[in-house]
């Protein structure tokens, strides 16, 4: 992927000179993957947010590009849960339980909550009783979502489906069914990042970081301060203002599916509608081809891949989108793209807001 | 009780957590607050989270709350849980203002909502630590 993002930018590894990747699992992680791949970075960010870690990096590679410490950077995910768990092996998540002492194994680990599944049927719960959240509206997120699976020839799956077949599919956690449940999948991406300057001259039409915003609420779901309001109430705004663009402006959403539920919190709280009325805002299919706000136009986690953590995938689609390179799935004139990662419990969310040379 | 009679993944215990562990003996819900700001917190830490302040005092609760959300497993997350689905797992807001995680068990734990009203309840663990539990409150 790394090899793929650098050939599409026109750069070689030699040009890069900033690693920042969040992969799962190993220490000091941005050093066994630079030394992996024969680099030997000047500037190095291993933030790990969850989900959201890719939007973060984004967040902090511009930042760092901004003030002249880094020329070209690398932000990158690899994982392969799926191969690991066929094997045998630890997967991604809670089937890795610390043996540690933490706030998470004292005070939610012995009530059995699955995670993160369980983590975001509490906060479907808490949505449905405050504003009557119906499950056929959630399940409209997922009928839409696999909508632009269809036509998306890498998306697992690409079969269509209706809100019928998601109420009939196994709770697993109430409200949840499992087509409300994103894939688990191997996969990977990269994105490589330089200054608006120096992208002029390289091969790939550059797209632009117009706006970024992050911020974390909490770790553990029995911390969050409102099982309906997300950390994207936060960086949504952010975002919005650094970009002078509001959610009106917005051609193509890239929201991070991890469930259906992240999706609906994530539309109200970036202010694509009112707190409460996600609901409604989603249920004629504005989301999927033709809808008014396209969304996870690559079929998103829920059906296009979902390797542990989605958020790379966000920006890779946010960014082919707005080249005009989606092909079946191109939504035409679009112009400006926000991907917003989700991490953890509904714990950490960033947003990116990204335009064409049109927006700049 | 055996370690092999454990029916649930049981918790550690923290430093900070110790207090309210040692008045489970007893199905006690004790809850730290602060002595300088005089506000409950939860969970358990060193210092209280609105000011930082090391100063806590225990204080018994009342032990009433209500279910802030819940969500009902059909499958067990862990095997050892197996024998209990359907089960429901909550977020409790208690009385005093905290929200923690419990389950609730008793007859109408299946049929429960959010708001419903809770009361604490206790399963032994196996080194004589009890678990708090919440069942739903007569009307």
């Amino acid at each position: 992927m790394v090899r793929e993002a650098l050939a599409d930018a026109g750069l070689s590894l030699g040009d890069v000179d900033a690693v920042f990747a969040a992969t799962g699992g190993a220490f000091m992680h941005s050093m066994e993957l630079a030394e992996y791949l024969g680099l030997q970075p000047s500037w190095t960010d291993t933030t790990q947010t969850g989900g959201s870690s890719f939007e973060v990096l984004v967040e902090h590679a511009v930042a760092a590009i901004a003030l002249g410490h880094v020329d070209v950077a690398i932000v990158t995910y690899a994982a392969t849960p799926k191969s690991s768990f066929k094997r045998g092996g630890p997967g991604f998540g809670q089937r890795r339980l610390p043996d540690l002492v933490t706030p998470g194994s004292e005070w939610e680990q012995p009530y059995g909550l699955r995670m993160p599944l369980g983590a975001y049927a509490l906060a479907a719960s808490r949505h449905q009783a405050l504003f009557g959240t119906t499950p056929a509206q959630l399940a409209q997120i997922a009928v839409s979502t696999r909508a632009w699976a269809v036509r998306n020839p890498r998306a697992r799956l690409q079969n269509p489906i209706t809100i019928d077949d998601v109420l009939a599919s196994p709770i697993e956690a109430s409200p949840l069914h499992k087509l409300d449940c994103c894939l688990m999948t191997d996969g990977a991406g990269a994105v490589v990042l330089t200054s608006a300057e120096r992208a002029r001259d390289l091969r790939a039409a550059p797209v632009y970081v117009l706006g970024t915003g992050s911020c974390h609420t909490h770790s553990i779901i029995s911390q969050m301060p409102d099982l309906t309001v997300t950390a994207g109430a936060v960086s949504g705004p952010r975002a919005y203002e650094m970009a002078g663009l509001g959610p009106a402006d917005v051609d193509v959403a890239e929201l991070y599916d991890s469930f259906t539920i992240t999706v609906l919190l994530a539309l109200e709280d970036l202010g694509f509608c009112p707190k409460g009325e996600g609901g409604a805002f989603v249920g004629d299919g504005r989301l999927g081809p033709g809808g008014a706000l396209p969304t996870n136009t690559n079929g998103g986690g829920l059906a296009y891949t979902h390797p542990g953590m989605y958020g790379i995938f966000l920006l890779v689609e946010a960014v082919r989108q707005l080249r005009g390179e989606a092909g079946p799935r191109q939504v035409e004139g679009a112009e400006v793209a926000v991907a917003h990662g989700c991490g953890g419990v509904l714990s950490s969310t960033s947003t990116v807001v990204l335009g064409t040379e049109a927006t700049r | 009780m055996s370690d092999d009679d454990r029916r649930r993944v049981e918790p550690p215990e923290s430093v900070a957590g110790a207090p309210f562990w040692d008045a489970s003996r007893a199905s006690r819900l004790d809850l730290p607050w602060c002595a300088r700001c005089g506000r409950p917190h939860w969970y358990p830490r060193e210092v209280c989270p609105f000011c930082l302040c090391d100063e806590l005092e225990w204080r018994p609760a009342s032990g009433r709350g209500t279910v802030y959300a819940l969500t009902v497993l059909p499958r067990a997350a862990q095997s050892v849980l197996a024998d209990r689905v359907p089960y429901v797992v909550a977020l409790v807001e208690l009385d005093e203002g905290v929200r923690l995680m419990t389950n609730l068990v008793g007859d109408r734990a299946l049929g429960a909502e959010v708001g419903d009203a809770v009361r604490v309840t206790w399963e032994p663990l196996s080194d004589g630590r009890h678990l708090p539990l919440f069942e739903v409150a007569e009307p």
